[in-house]
């Protein structure tokens, strides 16, 4: 059979090379030109609202550290996972992360909805010595972040960082970046939160993270970012969206 | 070009197959077509793809995606698994939905039932703090012991696995200790003799203070004093504790932040205060109630009058013959009434435990 013989292609490169081209071209705009579009791979989801100055301040000591190594931040819909862990992660919970901290490996539990599930002091001693709650844990020993002070000099540039990839941080969050990290930190009961809340809402939480109120440590601004982490979104009103029963 | 390769072709003189013209070492490359099976297994798996495209969501297309005749996604596959299970627990979890405690406290199965869902929902939920066996830890109870903070009683428990302490919910137990040192409302004076006096209600007295030139047993008086001003209305007059705010029995040997003279003077000073997240929302009203009867079995339930008899499951009665209860042996037959639990022996317990953290 003529038209099977390889002979014209392989002793041709430039032919060969034209055809690969084409070849990768229709595979990859196939697979990838749909994904453009954000609405095709995210079901809109009620709530979900870009971090706050000092949860991404403690997002970045999550990246760090490299937290990814051993904890996932994805429910996967399979019936024992969302039993243990609480609903299956929506695409929507994590599309302000760049880069998403889905993780590929779980020597920690998963973390996507860590957020509440328990108290600020929990976290802290957890972090500073994980034994001390867990005997059995082999998580390293976090305490050094009680000492040292959070990353805020330079937060609004991480977020203009971020707003230039597509989050929706505007002029103001930008500008109140430092005020609005340090309100959170302070917490309602010491200050005044209410331009915080103004930019992200009621629920924020806002309170002194790490139980030192004389400084805004890097473990306030993680614990920060752990109460967040998978309570944006209100699943009692997500019912109703298609595909989420 | 083709026709100078048409020049040079070569065929193999053993298996009269065409040759590439490579040649190394006098060995041949030769021109065989692809196995058949492989071309065959290759156009079975393009024919397999078209299939898939069609039945399954496969195609991204703007706006979404191609939904597949089979109707399949991931959604509706965890549904159906948890239908599945549902299913297979129906015969208990309709019951157990409709069931009120009392009614649970008394049903074999539904008891059973109970017990084998906190057990689980426990290791996952509440070991972090409380520990795997439940036996808490600086700051979180052990809830293996009769000594309770917000009351042990199965309502009680339920409202607390419900609502949470200090936790971020509308109906949660809430009560603030005040930072009497912090605040300036007692002198570390002031609080060292409370704080001996609070020692001592437990028989703690080897590192007390004493306050140098006092005398020991007027500075204890004085710390009784505050006591009563001071700590009274949450603690209770008689330091037993009170479970509607929350304050612990301060008169047992049962710490929730440590009872060394240091830490309670620390506890007096800053003041204290745990918090507990609340489980609704994040645990279903079913899985909540499994816990909490799981949590009052653990040993250290309150009985609750409301639902007696409380020990039937755990410590059957011993059940009496009508001849036996007949008897005439007064002695005899008063023992074995006294082994059941009757409504004011469930209330004089409930009031000699001490039923406070």
């Amino acid at each position: 059979m003529k038209w099977m013989k390889h002979d014209k292609l392989e002793r041709n490169s430039l032919l060969l090379s034209g055809f690969i081209i084409v070849t990768v071209l229709i595979g990859g705009i196939v697979e990838i030109v749909p994904l453009f579009r954000q609405e095709t791979v995210i079901e809109p989801v009620e709530g979900v609202r870009p971090y706050t100055p000092l949860e991404l301040a403690g997002y970045n000591i999550y990246v760090r550290e490299g937290c990814y190594n051993c904890h996932s931040q994805q429910i996967r819909p399979l019936r024992d996972e969302v039993v243990r862990y609480g609903h299956y992660s929506l695409a929507a919970e994590s599309m302000y992360d760049h880069p998403f901290q889905w993780g590929s490996k779980r020597t920690g539990p998963d973390l996507a909805r860590v957020g509440g599930k328990y108290s600020d002091e929990w976290q802290v001693a957890h972090l500073k010595e994980p034994r001390d709650l867990v005997p059995e844990s082999i998580m390293p020993s976090y305490e050094f972040l009680l000492h040292r002070a959070a990353k805020l000099h330079d937060i609004h540039n991480h977020m203009k960082s971020l707003a230039a990839v597509g989050v929706p941080y505007g002029e103001e969050h930008i500008k109140m970046a430092r005020k609005d990290a340090t309100a959170q930190a302070i917490g309602e009961a010491r200050t005044d939160t209410s331009g915080l809340q103004e930019r992200y809402g009621d629920n924020v939480n806002a309170r002194d993270f790490d139980g030192n109120p004389s400084m805004i440590s890097e473990m306030d601004a993680l614990v920060a970012y752990l109460q967040v982490l998978g309570t944006m979104v209100d699943f009692e009103a997500a019912k109703n969206v298609e595909g989420n029963e | 070009m083709t026709e100078d390769h048409k020049k040079d072709k070569d065929i193999d003189e053993l298996s009269g197959v065409e040759t590439t013209g490579h040649s190394w070492d006098g060995l041949q490359e030769l021109n065989n077509p692809l196995p058949r099976w492989w071309v065959w297994v290759w156009i079975a798996t393009i024919v397999w793809s078209v299939w898939y495209f069609v039945v399954y969501p496969a195609w991204p297309v703007p706006g979404g995606a191609t939904e597949g005749t089979s109707g399949y996604t991931q959604f509706k596959e965890l549904a159906e698994s948890q239908q599945e299970i549902r299913d297979r627990q129906a015969a208990y979890l309709e019951r157990f939905e409709n069931a009120s405690f009392e009614e649970i406290m008394n049903d074999e199965e539904l008891y059973a039932f109970a017990m084998a869902g906190g057990k689980s929902a426990f290791k996952d939920n509440c070991a972090t703090c409380h520990g795997t066996g439940a036996e808490g830890g600086m700051g979180y109870p052990n809830l293996n012991d009769d000594d309770w903070l917000w009351g042990g009683k199965l309502s009680d428990i339920y409202h607390t696995l419900r609502y949470g302490i200090r936790a971020d919910n509308l109906d949660t137990r809430l009560s603030q200790m005040p930072a009497f040192g912090q605040d300036k409302l007692l002198d570390k004076q002031q609080i060292n003799m409370v704080v001996d006096y609070v020692l001592s209600l437990s028989g703690h007295t080897d590192d007390a203070h004493h306050g140098g030139e006092y005398d020991p047993a007027e500075y204890l008086k004085a710390g009784a004093q505050i006591f009563q001003q001071q700590c009274a209305s949450c603690h209770g007059p008689d330091a037993k504790g009170l479970h509607e705010f929350g304050a612990p029995n301060l008169t047992d040997a049962i710490w929730l932040f440590g009872g060394d003279r240091d830490t309670v003077f620390q506890t007096v000073y800053y003041s204290r205060a745990g918090m507990m997240p609340a489980w609704e929302g994040r645990l279903g009203d079913d899985t909540i109630r499994q816990l909490a009867v799981y949590i009052h079995e653990l040993g250290g339930g309150a009985p609750d009058a409301a639902i007696l008899p409380d020990e039937g499951l755990r410590n059957p009665a011993p059940l009496k013959s009508p001849e036996y209860e007949k008897t005439e042996d007064l002695d005899n037959d008063g023992e074995v009434l006294s082994v059941e639990p009757e409504v004011p022996l469930a209330e004089d317990a409930q009031n000699d435990m001490g039923v406070h953290e």
